[in-house]
């Protein structure tokens, strides 16, 4: 299923095997593929680098025409501020990112498992309406969901935040623990039940110390995604300085107004990108299991 | 919670301090209709899905092709191809400002001063601030952000034909291009099929992108945007319900279909 989709593309082929010397055709044919991937890459590292090379440039970065080259000196003076400002709505999202992440990864793992070992009359239709909800847009229940949250007692808190992406995240939380639950053997689960174990019995004592690997590739993607939504979070917390998350901050610092001071903006830019960054640069593999698992066939 | 928002839609609750709950049938709609914001960011978002989809589509599928039959240093390339995936929006919308900043000639920035130093001025221009380009500028930072999700789910799909196909046809005499054209194309049509999905109905809510971008511009307004606008400055929660009802019709038009076949594919396992 979706973890052999993954493997599938983060895997580099093995191409020892198939290393027979090449012809003038097909060293042509290699130096293209070379150079194509190397303008690629350029073109895809471009904006990060733009980001990275002017935030050590000070506040302003002031020489335009110099923006693309490195700067002569470091110049780390647009940290402090943008750091001052930025570092309170950080904690806070990582804070409720964390909350949300861990909530939707435990429900999404109890769905998955019921979705994928006990099939119900039934459950295939309420799987499809699941994973519909994958696809229903933000803007569809969101004002509602203020609504609701007045009501329920937690309108002006950071747990609205909390809640709509718990919410949202059920449907990819159910999916991938679905299909992570598909590749183990039902044998495991019968010879459970000829032993007397219950459903819940079995889920707790045999499936959830196998899910470790699927509580990963969940929560690094419900913490990139709560992590970078600006969506919920400008419209649920209404632009209220108590409630600033790292997006909406950054948006604060670097929106209309302030286009000048572009070293400021990049630096804050960064910074709020350092955390899924580092997240995809050591867990990288993880993220992409759950980029791919988002595409429903494997 | 969605039936909260139709109730809404078909409502008369056009403003924070009016009260009126009242049934208005399709009134609201029928105002969309008439209103030619809505109409401007009706065609722009339908200018943008298209640029949006195929540019990805292509430059995906590019990246797949150069790495797929493996390549040294393919994890590398892979990893930046993808890493704009795990970066907000409104973070690398900031990059992406001045990328295309729309000063021209000598005091070009960003892209235009790329442009300006190769001496192709002919293609300086003024990206996301005028109305002509403005849709194609704005697919530019969204097909960067994708076209490494869609390499990967292409690279998923190549590796995922047996090598045996290939060498058959290549022992029958079959050119590299008639393995592609013929053998591999057609068995990738499920991974074409996902692809256009996943890419529609992100393109159909896109906000983040434009709004760390260009904000609020009229240029640049698609309906994502339009809504926001008519719900916090103009408080009109029954117009914007509509238009979260457009957007979430624009999807489930996609979307249902494709879910009811794969989840009858899935049964038929």
């Amino acid at each position: 299923m979706s973890s052999d989709l993954a493997s599938r593309a983060s895997q580099s082929k093995d191409i020892s095997r198939n290393k027979k010397k090449l012809d003038g055709k097909g060293q042509f044919w290699l130096v293209f593929r070379y150079f194509a991937l190397t303008i690629l890459f350029v073109i895809a590292a471009l904006p990060i680098y733009i980001m990275v090379i002017n935030s050590v440039k000070g506040v302003t970065g002031v020489n335009q025409s110099a923006a693309f080259l490195p700067p002569t000196s470091l110049n780390f003076g647009a940290w402090g501020p943008t750091w001052k400002i930025l570092r309170e709505p950080m904690i806070r999202t990582l804070v409720f990112v964390l909350q949300s992440s861990i909530i939707s990864a435990i429900i999404g793992s109890i769905n998955g498992y019921v979705f994928a070992k006990w099939r119900f009359k039934g459950s295939t239709f309420i799987f499809t309406t699941f994973l519909f909800g994958m696809f229903i847009p933000y803007q569809a229940i969101m004002i509602p969901l203020t609504q609701f949250n007045r009501w329920a007692g937690i309108g002006g808190t950071i747990y609205v935040l909390v809640f709509a992406h718990v919410i949202y995240g059920i449907p990819i939380c159910t999916l991938i623990f679905r299909n992570y639950y598909q590749a183990i053997p039902n044998e495991l689960i019968e010879a459970a039940r000829v032993d007397g174990a219950g459903m819940v019995h079995i889920f707790r004592t045999i499936i959830l110390p196998l899910s470790i690997p699927g509580f990963v590739v969940v929560l690094i993607w419900q913490f990139t995604s709560a992590w970078n939504d600006f969506l919920f979070a400008i419209f649920l917390t209404g632009g209220s300085p108590k409630l600033s998350v790292a997006t909406t901050a950054l948006n604060f610092i670097t929106g209309s107004g302030n286009q000048v001071y572009y070293g400021n903006n990049m630096t804050a830019s960064l910074i709020v990108s350092i955390p899924t960054l580092l997240v995809y640069m050591f867990l990288g593999r993880y993220f992409l299991r759950g980029l791919l698992s988002g595409s429903l066939k494997g | 919670m969605i039936g909260w928002t139709l109730k809404f839609s078909f409502s008369n609750r056009t403003s924070a301090w009016k009260k009126d709950n009242s049934f208005a049938g399709f009134a609201r709609y029928t105002e969309l209709l008439q209103d030619p914001e809505f109409t401007h960011a009706f065609s722009n978002l339908l200018k943008f899905t298209i640029v949006f989809m195929v540019g990805t589509m292509i430059s995906g599928l590019i990246m797949a092709l150069l790495l797929e039959k493996g390549i040294k240093g393919e994890g590398f390339f892979r990893s930046t191809y993808l890493y704009p995936m795990a970066i907000s929006f409104i973070a690398m919308g900031t990059s992406w400002r001045w990328l295309m900043d729309s000063a021209q000639g000598p005091k070009a920035t960003g892209l235009n001063l790329i442009f300006e130093k190769m001496h192709l001025t002919f293609l300086e221009n003024a990206w996301y601030t005028s109305i002509k380009s403005s849709m194609f500028a704005m697919a530019l930072p969204a097909i960067w952000q994708m076209s490494g999700y869609v390499m990967a789910l292409f690279l998923a799909g190549f590796r995922g034909i047996p090598d045996d196909l290939r060498e058959a046809a290549r022992v029958d005499g079959a050119s590299e291009y008639k393995i592609y054209r013929h053998i591999l194309f057609p068995q990738l049509s499920p991974t074409f099929l996902t692809i256009l999905i996943i890419l529609g109905h992100i393109s159909m809510k896109v906000f983040d992108l434009i709004y760390g971008i260009a904000s609020k511009g009229y240029v640049t307004k698609v309906l994502a945007i339009y809504m926001w606008q008519v719900i916090f400055d103009f408080q009109n929660y029954a117009k914007g319900a509509a238009i979260a009802v457009v957007i979430l019709v624009l999807i489930a038009v996609v979307v249902i279909p494709y879910l009811i076949y794969v989840s009858k594919t899935e049964e038929a396992k």
